[in-house]
């Protein structure tokens, strides 16, 4: 009971910390339209467009990390955070998709649909997007038990390559200074590697562990 | 062919001359009434605060050449220099801006090599003096899809150039910025090959539009945007642009340029503006006006067509990128 009202309220509270990038934005937005500082500068479009975007990738990290962390740190109860971490990577990503589609081309589908078929940075950053819509919808306790601890798990590894095509989308964009997306990559090679020791090395126990506590979100 | 398209500026933005010479003659009254405001102010500012001596000092004296103008709406000051790229100071547009203040623009030369009579140093303040300074209102279009209107001053390159004295060997002609990672600590990363080289054939270069730049805005230019010299070429993407400029260095073959180094199938020797020619990676066709909310269509030669579309008659501009 003590455990469970502890945990609601960090999770209100990290809730709040997560929505601040949003907030702040906002706030930008505001004083652009008062004129007063620190606005969205100059380029205000592109200062959304990269903010969301860089979120998106910070939040499909954090949620890549906690597993590894609860390991590391040995706070299994971190798992309390992953499916929040995983939704407002989705939520950031809704953002920067829709700073593109509504902002930036005015829903000019002409122009959109030769830009994702033509233009492979979009085209990988759209994957990205799309990879994350199915996580989303059944990121809930019902679609777990509707498909299946299993299946589900199976069904939310897509995060990987969500993850994977979003860092690509990064790094096919910039002009020469991949000093950013390569700092992205790098913390996206050493989850990555993580995960493949722990399957190249299996033990019974670990798995036994981790699919206990994969679970507890749902039953909680 | 694209460059049999007519003029691309609207006759709207044409302005009359009848207009534009009553407002020369208007400029050159201001001017000379700013120029006696000035000196006098000079004095007393001088003996008042060595400060405001400096910033009365960084007025510059000009007319406004109409003829090579826009009659669009320039961007404000703090658009033009809180936005722009100068790897330089760092890749973010807001870096230069930040970190600009290190340069030292005094003292200053800059020196003429290669195929030239005599190599030669000019002094920043005599290269200023070399010809008339004109305002003039040139549109400005980056390679990444966004576009500026800037009143700069300056005078046309071929006025330097005719001093520079070039041999019949001179084809080319590449600028060279400052390197001093001191100054300039962008430098200091390998984000490109410094120092930033750029250039011109010699006949773009003799072009009446491409503007030997000293100032923006009735003054001399913000270290950010290039000072205390630079090159302006508003019918090729901003970063054919060389700010900061040490050294002229007239040459027989066509002279590496940084971009063109770093990623040569995305940035040619030529850069001009064509909406037609995409870049590998995203559209040319379009471009984000700063100020405006929707994208505007990008003009071929960036509109300037009518005047420099001549230079390359007979070129493969998708080859010659």
């Amino acid at each position: 009971m003590a455990f469970n009202l502890r945990w609601r309220w960090s999770k209100v509270v990290v809730f709040l910390l997560c929505l601040l990038p949003a907030l702040e934005l906002a706030l930008r937005a505001w004083n652009q339209s008062r004129g007063v500082e620190p606005d969205l500068g100059v380029n205000p479009l592109e200062h959304i467009t990269r903010a969301t975007g860089d979120w998106t990738l910070r939040f499909l990290l954090i949620t890549l990390a906690i597993t590894p962390l609860r390991k590391l740190l040995q706070r299994p109860a971190l798992i309390h955070f992953r499916r929040m971490a995983g939704l407002f990577a989705f939520f950031y990503g809704s953002l920067h998709f829709t700073t593109y589609l509504w902002f930036d081309k005015a829903f000019a589908w002409s122009e959109i649909l030769p830009d994702v078929a033509k233009r492979r940075f979009i085209a990988v950053g759209f994957t990205a997007f799309v990879l994350m819509l199915p996580l989303a919808i059944t990121s809930t306790g019902g679609w777990i038990r509707r498909l299946g601890g299993k299946r589900w798990q199976w069904l939310h590894r897509l995060v990987y390559f969500s993850a994977l095509a979003g860092v690509i989308h990064y790094w096919w964009l910039v002009k020469s200074d991949i000093r950013k997306p390569a700092i992205y990559a790098g913390i996206l090679a050493a989850l990555l590697v993580y995960r493949m020791v722990v399957w190249v090395l299996p033990s019974q126990q670990h798995h036994a562990g981790a699919r206990k506590l994969a679970t507890a979100e749902t039953v909680e | 062919m694209l460059i049999k398209k007519p003029a691309d500026i609207p006759s709207s933005e044409i302005t009359p001359q009848s207009a534009y010479v009553s407002r020369r003659k208007f400029m050159v009254t201001a001017a000379v009434a700013l120029g006696a405001a000035a000196v006098a102010c000079n004095k007393a500012a001088e003996m008042a605060s060595p400060q405001k001596a400096e910033a009365a000092a960084a007025k510059l004296q000009f007319t406004r050449n109409s003829a090579l103008s826009t009659s669009e709406k320039p961007n404000s000051l703090k658009e033009i220099s809180t936005y722009n790229n100068f790897y330089e100071y760092g890749t973010d547009k807001s870096d230069p801006a930040e970190n600009a203040w290190k340069l030292r623009t005094r003292p200053w030369t800059v020196s003429i090599e290669g195929e030239v009579k005599k190599p030669k140093t000019y002094d920043i303040d005599q290269l200023t003096k070399l010809a008339p300074l004109e305002e003039r209102i040139y549109r400005h279009r980056c390679v990444e899809g966004w576009s500026m209107v800037m009143p700069w001053l300056g005078y046309s390159l071929s006025n330097f150039i005719k001093q520079c004295e070039p041999t019949s060997k001179a084809k080319y002609v590449q600028f060279v910025t400052l390197q001093d990672p001191e100054q300039m600590p962008g430098q200091k990363t390998g984000v490109l090959d410094w120092p930033y080289v750029e250039g011109l054939r010699m006949d773009e270069a003799m072009h009446p539009l491409a503007l030997l730049c000293f100032g923006l805005y009735g003054e001399v230019l913000p270290n950010q945007n290039g000072a205390p010299v630079r090159m302006i070429l508003p019918w090729k993407y901003g970063f054919k642009s060389g700010k900061s400029i040490v050294k002229f260095r007239f040459v027989e073959k066509q002279p590496p340029t940084t971009w063109n180094i770093s990623a040569p199938s995305e940035y040619g020797f030529y850069s001009n503006v064509n909406p037609a020619v995409d870049h590998p990676r995203w559209s040319q066709k379009t471009e984000r006006r700063i100020g405006e909310f929707r994208r505007r269509d990008t003009l071929m030669f960036n509109g300037y067509a009518g005047q420099v579309a001549s230079l390359y008659s007979g070129m493969d501009l998708r080859a010659n990128y």
